[in-house]
């Protein structure tokens, strides 16, 4: 292992240098190998689970356990898709409005999650008269929020985004509570010796200390805005503003299997994209305080 | 089993400790030297009506500036207790504590924050201190390296060896300006080898710096080894048995007979006041 060498000859004043010193800093760079051969190797694993499962429709379609019409095999979706992404005029403009509708959902939600987490961690009262209401919310289905949107906004992208907010923030406002509920004490401890109180302690010691579990929430509180907002878009169509959404209803009114799988493969494509994202935030973060258990 | 604890109204003195600016007990000047440390019948008593339990009883101690005072007991005779007391974390029950001046910490798990890089950590206490942005870079450099960590300043606490993190923690300490300085059994973690070096470390940091400082252990011969003064504490309740100087020349080795044969002594004089309370 060359890069072990490296890592101790890295240490120079070896009078001074502690002995166990040599280990951590040679496992914490040992990690860290090409970067597409690390890619491979988180890849392959996935391409094998995507070819089986088309291996799988492939046969249910083959065994005529349902008509074409009904179950189409995956060319011809695949030729659908193809067609979707670079001909259909409507997906890119349908694709940007549900991914708009998403952004602003969910950047709403972090907000008003964010500060009502804070408030809630800040005030005992607050705590005590709120905080099981926001794990009741939580595991409340946010499709039943949309009779009363609807009621009260009418069809319209308000309704949508009010459904979305109340999906995805009390998960967010969750997750930081918990985070600053777990801050050792030993940290406010430090912060009190260092002279910082009130919002300084609050701003250098609690919200990075409680990070992780913030990610965590924002990570939980956007796959409830994408559900809610997959919800809405069925029930709430907006008119002449076509969304990914209103076109998967669309597909099935009319008919169009392939297209109604296609779209169903662009959901679940976004999805995974921002739990991606979301993932390798939260690695980075947690193998840079040493927490990353690999 | 009764205890009689000795009450005194602690309202008066300026020596008391502002509980809401921890670190920064307020002393008259008049009364205490920067550096200075004064307890005065501290009680410290935790809980109430049955449950009540008495850490601390009727606890004087004066702590001369830039002397290196050990404080040696049992675990639960309240030596961390005191600590928090000085360092104004915690109020006494009656009593009062002074300090001539602000008073930094040093924990016994290092606790540097995990999110910061080395030279972050003591910059932030820098930063907390209110010195100016543009001053703290060359602050925190020049503060590494009289902990002899220049060349880490840019790896995490979980990239550091326990005995450089502790290091880092002793240069935060230093980043804090303050003329007194608390360790609660900062070494206790750490393997006898790396101890060994972080003796001559804070030993010399403390000579350099003329600071004074309040060193809790429970092993005998690291204060015998640190300490210009040893103090014998005794538990159930807290209190001080003995104050004994130490007056082996420095710079002492801590497997030197000297060092060994006062240790053995102090040892036999805790085990006596264990034996005498019935222990």
């Amino acid at each position: 292992m060359g890069d072990d060498a490296t890592a101790t000859g890295g240490t120079a004043d070896l009078a001074v240098v502690d002995p166990v010193a040599v280990d951590p800093a040679g496992t914490a760079r040992r990690s860290v190998g090409t970067p597409l051969r690390s890619v491979w190797r988180a890849t392959w694993p996935k391409l094998l689970a995507i070819t089986l499962f088309i291996t799988a429709w492939q046969l249910v379609v083959l065994t005529g356990w349902r008509p074409p019409y009904a179950l189409p095999g995956p060319p011809t979706v695949a030729r659908e898709l193809w067609d979707l992404v670079l001909v259909d005029p409507k997906f890119w403009p349908a694709l940007v409005t549900t991914l708009r509708r998403a952004a602003v959902g969910f950047l709403f939600a972090a907000t008003v999650g964010t500060v009502l987490g804070i408030a809630v961690a800040r005030s005992r009262v607050l705590r005590a008269g709120v905080g099981s209401l926001i794990t009741g919310l939580q595991t409340m289905p946010s499709i039943t929020w949309f009779p009363l949107a609807i009621l009260l906004f009418g069809i319209s992208e308000t309704a949508i985004t009010f459904v979305v907010v109340l999906g995805a923030a009390p998960s967010i406002a969750n997750g930081i509570l918990s985070g600053i509920d777990h801050v050792p004490p030993a940290f406010t401890r430090l912060g009190a010796v260092l002279g910082a109180g009130g919002w300084r302690l609050y701003r250098y010691v609690v919200l990075p200390a409680a990070l992780p579990s913030y990610v965590a929430g924002l990570n939980q509180g956007w796959a409830f805005a994408w559900r809610s907002l997959m919800a809405g878009e069925l029930l709430v169509i907006v008119a002449s503003r076509p969304s990914v959404g209103s076109r998967l209803s669309f597909s099935q009114e009319f008919g169009n299997a392939p297209q109604l799988i296609a779209y169903m493969l662009v959901i679940l494509v976004v999805g995974m994209l921002a739990d991606t994202a979301f993932t390798a935030s939260a690695r980075r973060m947690r193998s840079r305080r040493g927490l990353a258990s690999d | 089993m009764t205890l009689t604890i000795p009450f005194r109204p602690s309202a008066p003195g300026p020596t008391a400790p502002d509980p809401t600016a921890p670190g920064s007990t307020a002393p008259s000047p008049a009364t205490l030297a920067r550096g200075e440390v004064r307890l005065d019948g501290v009680t410290k008593v935790f809980g109430r009506g049955a449950s009540a339990t008495t850490v601390l009883a009727d606890v004087d101690l004066r702590v001369a500036p830039g002397e290196f005072l050990a404080v040696v007991g049992p675990s639960g005779c309240g030596k961390s207790t005191m600590l928090s007391l000085v360092a104004g974390l915690d109020r006494p029950t009656s009593g009062t504590v002074g300090t001539g001046g602000k008073t930094a910490f040093m924990f016994q798990d290092a606790t540097l924050l995990p999110w910061l890089t080395a030279a972050q950590n003591v910059a932030l206490a820098l930063r907390l201190r209110g010195v100016p942005r543009g001053e703290r870079g060359d602050l925190t450099r020049s503060l590494l390296e009289r902990v002899r960590l220049g060349s880490h300043a840019d790896r995490r606490p979980h990239e550091l060896s326990g005995g450089m993190r502790q290091r880092v923690a002793l240069a935060r300490v230093l980043a804090q300006d303050a003329p007194v300085v608390l360790m609660d059994e900062p070494l206790g973690a750490l393997d006898a080898m790396t101890r060994d070096r972080m003796h001559d470390e804070i030993e010399r940091v403390w000579a350099e710096a003329g600071l004074t400082v309040l060193f809790v252990t429970h092993n005998v011969r690291e204060a015998v080894r640190l300490g210009d003064r040893v103090v014998l504490m005794g538990s159930s309740p807290g209190r001080i048995v003995t104050s004994r100087p130490i007056e082996l020349p420095r710079p002492r080795r801590l497997d030197s007979a000297g060092v060994a044969e006062l240790a053995a002594e102090l040892t036999a004089e805790l085990r006596e006041e264990g034996a005498r309370r019935g222990g």
